[in-house]
């Protein structure tokens, strides 16, 4: 890390990962060294801890409104995701086409581009296309569904932008058409109300460190009736849907992550969406040339996406790093690749923006100093950088000018 | 999360000569909003062609900025005759090395104190008329050329992250393969040529597949009471049908995978794909 780094954190990076909440640290510890038994063991040191798993998987199935028998434990959301895929496809394998979008998770985005070398099938994937604000078009949707769809594959929210799908209409159309629907909702779960009991969702994915429980735990809901294939093969356990002895203590972790979550669902839509919305219109206003990326309402309560033009991406995070600021970027630099993110592309963000973008992310952790904090060093950090661009002077020159083209 | 050098910090941190020379005696300028990263060399040259100031002015990374201003250290106080020596290779020893993602960022700066010269002298860079191979990035064959020749690259992702090249939609990915081979059959032992043909017709392409699977598929696949049959061809999806012993046996999809096409890509078309069909 760079040396001059503060001893302080504000850490507005929530949708890379979160921390695990000490609550839910304080109930693994005794998973570990005290009641290690195998929760499949004939014996009631081994049992005991069945049972604990047992109440986990209710407080998961609570809190999205399912029952526990349909809440399968993975070993995180890309795992969720490849099981419902690949399940889907296995099951249909006489239907070879697959809807999903453009904007999915490398998770589901990249399992799509590469089914043929897994399944040695050719399947035909319509990645849906999004508007500038980040949304579908429903009647594309809609005509994309022929007779051949195995599976329809359509995250929640997204990542990069917080900008939510309307996932009930969709699967609802998906259902009348008799196609199952998956939806990738680590970044929903916890921060939106979701009930299953509600939503003709079949399959939808759950990742344990996006909602304050550890990295390594994740789960797919499979809706009763569902026709499904395992993804791991082995023992008995799930059901025989998910070989592997439990991660016991991480899913202990996540039954008491999602109890919490669940209690704070109110805080995160209230307190923490006004501390985004003050950030964000505090950069906003300060920073000339800023662009906010995605919906303004349908958007989650944490997430805020903006784009500083004329400056590049990774620059503006090493200096707020110097900070202890914690964010993410959407620029080439970041992702070790050298194009900008497939999500921005998408939603045809102009490259002089793209390059420029920052992610800010919150969590009821944040606290109203830390969004003070951002604003009073993130505008310098961008004017030194667009100090030091080659393209600023001559942007703002021809602004000066009144260039009526539309050009930027 | 990129492992920098301190010095690569330092730089980033605290960049020199950041700025325009006003009245400069020569202009470099490299990359584009559109590319990720641009920068733009102004110096100040003496009668006895000594560069006396640089400065700079860069959109980028961290290691854009780092090697802008290494460079403009570098060469303040340098003859032109011996700024015209320098390398990416030396932008990149005076950061302490960069991360071999990020070469392109040396290569940069080394391009924008070429294209200032030649400002200053009022030529035309040959580099910008050669054919442009990465239409992404806008990079030339004699810019690939240069960079497998002088840093002695060996593959495609060696010459992306050096030039950028193949870095986009990844279409120019054969061209740049044939200009690595090209360059390096120059300067090393010849490669013993490609003996597959680049283009075939679909006839061609089925004879030749019948072929492999009648000499080399077929006999290894008896020896096991298994037969194989071609049943279609379309574009590079091959169908056949597994028979006899194969046709019940668990192994026989990573037979078809790893034997069957593997022995298809090697010696008809690399980019086959072949699947059982229910016939």
């Amino acid at each position: 890390m760079i040396s001059e780094a503060t001893d302080k954190i504000v850490y507005m990076d929530n949708n890379a990962t979160t921390k695990v909440a000490p609550e839910v640290v304080e109930a693994m510890l005794p998973f570990y060294a005290d009641f290690y038994g195998n929760p499949s063991s004939m014996h009631t040191f081994g049992g005991q801890v069945g049972r604990e798993v047992a109440e986990a998987r209710l407080r998961i199935a609570d809190l999205i409104g399912a029952s526990p028998e349909e809440i399968i434990f993975t070993s995180c959301g890309t795992e969720s995701d490849s099981t419902a895929i690949l399940s889907a496809v296995q099951s249909f394998p006489d239907k070879r086409h697959i809807v999903t979008t453009r904007v999915e998770h490398p998770a589901v985005k990249n399992l799509c581009e590469s089914l043929y070398s897994i399944s040695g099938h050719k399947h035909k994937v319509t990645q849906l296309m999004v508007d500038n604000c980040g949304m579908l078009d429903l009647d594309k949707y809609e005509e994309s569904l022929t007779d051949e769809t195995a599976i329809v594959s359509v995250m929640w929210a997204n990542n990069e932008t917080g900008v939510i799908f309307p996932i009930e209409k969709m699967a609802a159309m998906a259902k009348e058409r008799g196609i199952l629907f998956h939806t990738d909702a680590v970044q929903a779960v916890g921060k939106i109300p979701i009930n299953m009991a509600e939503v003709p969702v079949d399959f939808l994915s759950i990742s344990g460190h996006k909602l304050h429980a550890p990295k390594g735990v994740g789960v797919l809901y499979v809706r009763k009736g569902t026709p499904f294939v395992p993804f791991l093969f082995g023992g008995h356990q799930e059901h025989g849907r998910r070989g592997g002895t439990e991660n016991v203590a991480s899913i202990i972790g996540l039954g008491k992550a999602c109890e919490l979550v669940g209690g704070r669902m109110d805080d995160e839509n209230t307190r923490v969406k006004a501390m985004r919305d003050r950030l964000e219109e505090g950069l906003l206003k300060a920073i000339p040339n800023a662009i906010l990326n995605g919906h303004k309402t349908e958007r989650l309560p944490n997430t805020s996406n903006i784009s500083f033009e004329y400056v590049e991406g990774e620059a503006i995070l090493l200096h707020m790093d110097r900070f202890g600021i914690c964010a993410s970027s959407g620029s080439a630099c970041t992702s070790g690749s050298l194009e900008p993110s497939h999500v921005l592309r998408a939603m045809g963000v102009p490259f002089t923006a793209a390059h420029g973008s920052i992610r800010f992310s919150l969590s009821v952790y944040n606290k109203e100093d830390e969004v003070d904090y951002v604003l009073e060093h993130l505008p310098k950090i961008i004017n030194d950088l667009r100090e030091m661009s080659p393209f600023w002077q001559e942007a703002m020159k021809k602004e000066a000018a009144g260039c009526g083209c539309g050009c930027k | 999360m990129w492992e920098y050098t301190d010095e690569v910090k330092e730089h980033f941190l605290h960049p020199k000569n950041v700025g325009e020379i006003e009245n400069a005696d020569a202009v470099g300028e490299v990359g584009s909003l559109a590319c990720g990263d641009a920068l733009k060399l102004t110096l100040k040259i003496d009668d006895s062609e000594t560069i006396v100031d640089a400065k700079f002015k860069t959109f980028g990374c961290a290691s854009a900025i780092a090697s802008s201003s290494a460079l403009t250290e570098m060469i303040k106080g340098m003859p032109l005759a011996e700024a015209e020596k320098v390398t990416n290779e030396d932008i990149a020893k005076a950061l302490g090395g960069l991360p071999k993602e990020k070469m392109h960022c040396s290569v940069m700066g080394r391009e924008a104190l070429e294209a200032a010269i030649a400002d200053y002298r009022g030529v035309i860079l040959p580099m910008a008329e050669g054919e442009v191979v990465c239409e992404c990035f806008g990079v030339t064959d004699l810019e690939v050329r240069r960079a497998v020749q002088e840093s002695n690259l060996k593959t495609i992702e060696e010459v992306t992250n050096f030039t950028k090249a193949g870095g986009g939609c990844g279409k120019c990915h054969d061209r740049l393969e044939e200009i690595i081979k090209e360059v390096r059959q120059e300067s090393a032992a010849p490669v013993i040529p490609d003996q597959r043909p680049k283009r075939m017709t679909n006839i061609q392409k089925i004879k030749m597949i019948e072929d492999v699977l009648e000499r080399e598929v077929r006999p290894t696949l008896r020896k096991d009471g298994g037969d194989i049959e071609l049943i279609d061809v379309d574009g590079d999806f091959v169908t056949v049908s597994l028979r006899g012993a194969c046709g019940s046996c668990l192994k026989s999809q990573t037979t078809l995978k790893e034997y069957v096409e593997k022995k298809l890509r090697e010696q008809v078309l690399d980019t086959l794909v072949v699947e059982e069909g229910k016939a």
